[in-house]
């Protein structure tokens, strides 16, 4: 196999505050291949989001990378000056915001907003850039697109507006797109349409997508992979089916466990007790050990590593002697 | 938009009405004018006929409806002091006074802004830090005694600026102008700073306050998300979005400059309307400062209207009548 579009080793993301180093993310390491839709899915605070902002340079002081790297194309894009990074971003890395209603400035009309994204990263003329913003809004499916360049984002639905943003994260065809919970803020009609379109897109493209967001659902519709991240690490890793259908680590059992099924009855619907340590309380060993329903004594003093297990991988410590 | 312009100009008109009524009201009660016109060996007898004559002894109704009729043709009566047009007086000393105000207006933009976006940008330099604790200079000390520290710097000290006065002014139809003049324009450098210091500290913590806002906003974040360049995103994307409420600032604080530039002007001695404002109060010279009212509440009500018809321009969600969102 070819060397991944992206690889992330071993990357941990502090924050210094005055109470001392609060560790975020501990520690992770995936890969991206080109075209594909990689998966990061858990509850807030879990540091998806922070991955994502660190993969794109944009992580907001004090947070900022203590350690491990990120390659793009095999180089390393974590320790890029400001310039070079900025450079990057958007015309290698793009990036869609979580709620399309203020994803985009109110005061520029979209066609202008496209233009200088388009300009800032090709040399295309104005009329070749607003020819290009043009073909780009058709392609996310805004009609009388003509129209709708001039027109204001608070002119444009919040299903519409977040397919202006799709379209100006995909500009100057990026190789990948960092998706931080993209439908979160729409109903749940225009989800599945903005979905499909960023797969058709991203295929169509050969774009690797992130997509980052605590719906599994979201997840198993649409990503190739997923990561399972709890406490600012990875949780599980494996191939979306087989982590959905057949989960190992008990933490993402709880997660599947607690989808509710249209058709099953039940009275309550299932969840994991407790709620996720705050970041500064996380507990020692395995932080899901309080929660977790098959802990043994080792699990507070011992973290356990990534180990394959079927055909993902999980960190438990169930699975240290191979099977349990 | 043109219904919007008529609806305000038909506001103002109410307003202006009313402001009328107060000034006319106000300095019918203050002092009998008479008494400052005549010696005081003038018989009870020639003081009446004078009463009668200047219309004092009509019916309230009558002499306001005479006042705004008069007004409205820009006739403010005579200066009971210099025996003179009021307007005609007024308009002598406007272009100093609207020359000095615009000039402190300009100079406090101009400065207040780019202070405002670096002290907004670079929160904890020690540049923004120095900048904030010039600006609780400016806000804290008052006018006047800034004007007699300038003076006593750059005219008794150093002697590189007149201390009073316009300097030689030049008049081109009937306009006095000391912007053609070397000594013109120094004339006015330290009555434009000390006038103009209050609001440039003013909108400089302005700007700074909004950048810091809409700095954290999502559409920053996503403009950097998108590889702009910090220029684009600074001035570009985020200076304008703060635009709103230092237009509104800047509009009233314009009002407030030409309103107030009184102490400067008596500082400096600049031979403006604020200087005989303060000397027309001194004599109880109603007509002057009734016109002078009636003057500053007309530019407060025309800056109002430049301010919103400003806000359609900056920002398009106002504009009422664009197609509502669809799809």
């Amino acid at each position: 196999m070819s060397v991944p579009l992206l690889q992330i080793n071993n990357l941990s993301i502090e924050f210094n505050t005055r109470r001392g180093n609060l560790v975020a993310v501990e520690d992770i390491s995936f890969e991206v291949a080109e075209g594909e839709i990689f998966g990061i899915v858990g509850e807030s605070g879990a540091g998806k989001s922070l991955t994502g902002k660190a993969i794109i340079g944009l992580l907001e002081a004090p947070g900022r990378i203590s350690g491990g790297k990120i390659l793009l194309n095999n180089e390393r894009i974590d320790n890029l000056p400001y310039e070079q990074m900025r450079r990057l971003r958007g015309k290698s890395i793009g990036m869609v915001f979580q709620d399309p209603l203020t994803s985009l400035n109110p005061l520029y009309t979209i066609g202008r907003q496209l233009i200088e994204t388009i300009q800032t990263h090709t040399n295309h003329t104005a009329t070749q850039a607003k020819n290009r913003a043009l073909e780009l809004l058709r392609e996310v499916g805004i009609p009388a697109a003509e129209k709708r360049i001039d027109q204001f984002p608070h002119q444009f639905s919040g299903g519409m507006r977040q397919r202006v943003v799709i379209a100006l994260a995909l500009c100057v065809n990026p190789k990948l797109i960092i998706a931080d919970e993209p439908t979160t803020a729409l109903d749940v009609s225009i989800q599945a349409q903005i979905l499909t379109l960023l797969k058709n897109l991203c295929r169509k493209h050969g774009t690797a997508v992130i997509l980052i967001t605590h719906d599994m659902g979201v997840i198993a519709e649409t990503a190739n992979r997923v990561a399972v991240m709890y406490a600012g690490k990875i949780a599980e890793i494996g191939p979306v089916r087989e982590v959905v259908q057949n989960p190992q680590h008990p933490y993402a059992q709880g997660l599947m466990a607690s989808i509710p099924v249209i058709g099953r009855k039940m009275k309550y619907l299932a969840q994991i007790d407790g709620s996720m340590p705050r970041i500064a309380e996380r507990p020692s060993g395995c932080a899901f050990h309080p929660r977790c329903p098959h802990a043994i004594e080792l699990c507070n003093k011992q973290i356990p590593e990534l180990l394959n297990k079927g055909k993902t991988k999980a960190a438990c410590l169930l699975f240290r002697n191979g099977n349990p | 938009m043109a219904a919007f312009i008529i609806r305000r100009l038909f506001q103002s008109l109410i307003v202006m009405f009313f402001v009328a009524f107060v000034a006319f009201t106000m300095f019918r009660y203050v002092g009998d004018p008479v008494n400052q016109m005549v010696g005081i060996d003038t018989s009870l007898v020639q003081r009446e006929a004078l009463r009668e004559r200047l219309g004092l002894n009509d019916p309230f109704i009558m002499q306001f409806g005479r006042f705004v009729l008069k007004a409205l043709s820009g006739d403010f009566g005579i200066s009971y002091q210099h025996k003179r047009p009021v307007t005609e007086m007024l308009l002598e000393r406007f272009p100093a006074t609207l020359e000095l105000s615009l000039v402190s207006a300009i100079f406090s933009l101009l400065v207040g802004i780019p202070m405002g976006v670096y002290t907004g940008l670079h929160r904890y330099g020690w540049l923004s830090r120095f900048f904030m604790m010039f600006s609780l200079i400016g806000i804290s000390l008052p006018t006047f005694l800034i004007g007699i520290l300038l003076i006593f710097l750059f005219a008794v000290q150093l002697q590189w600026l007149p201390s009073f006065g316009r300097g030689t002014v030049i008049e081109i139809g009937g306009w006095r102008t000391g912007f053609l003049t070397i000594s013109g324009l120094k004339a006015l450098i330290m009555p434009a700073i000390t006038l103009g210091l209050f609001q440039l500290t003013l909108i400089m913590r302005l700007v700074r306050a909004e950048m810091l806002e809409v700095l954290l906003t999502d559409y920053i974040k996503f403009a950097r998300a998108r590889g702009l360049s910090n220029k684009a995103i600074h001035f570009g994307h985020a200076l304008k979005n703060t635009m709103v409420p230092v237009i509104t600032i800047t509009g009233l604080q314009i009002g407030s400059i030409l309103a107030f530039a009184i102490i400067t002007e008596t500082v400096f001695q600049w031979p403006g309307m604020g200087l005989m404002f303060l000397q027309s109060i001194q004599n109880v010279d109603i007509p002057i400062m009734a016109a002078y009212l009636m003057m500053i509440a007309f530019f407060f009500v025309l800056i109002n209207l430049v301010v919103d018809l400003l806000y359609y321009v900056v920002d398009p969600r106002l504009r009422v009548d664009a197609v509502k969102a669809h799809g």
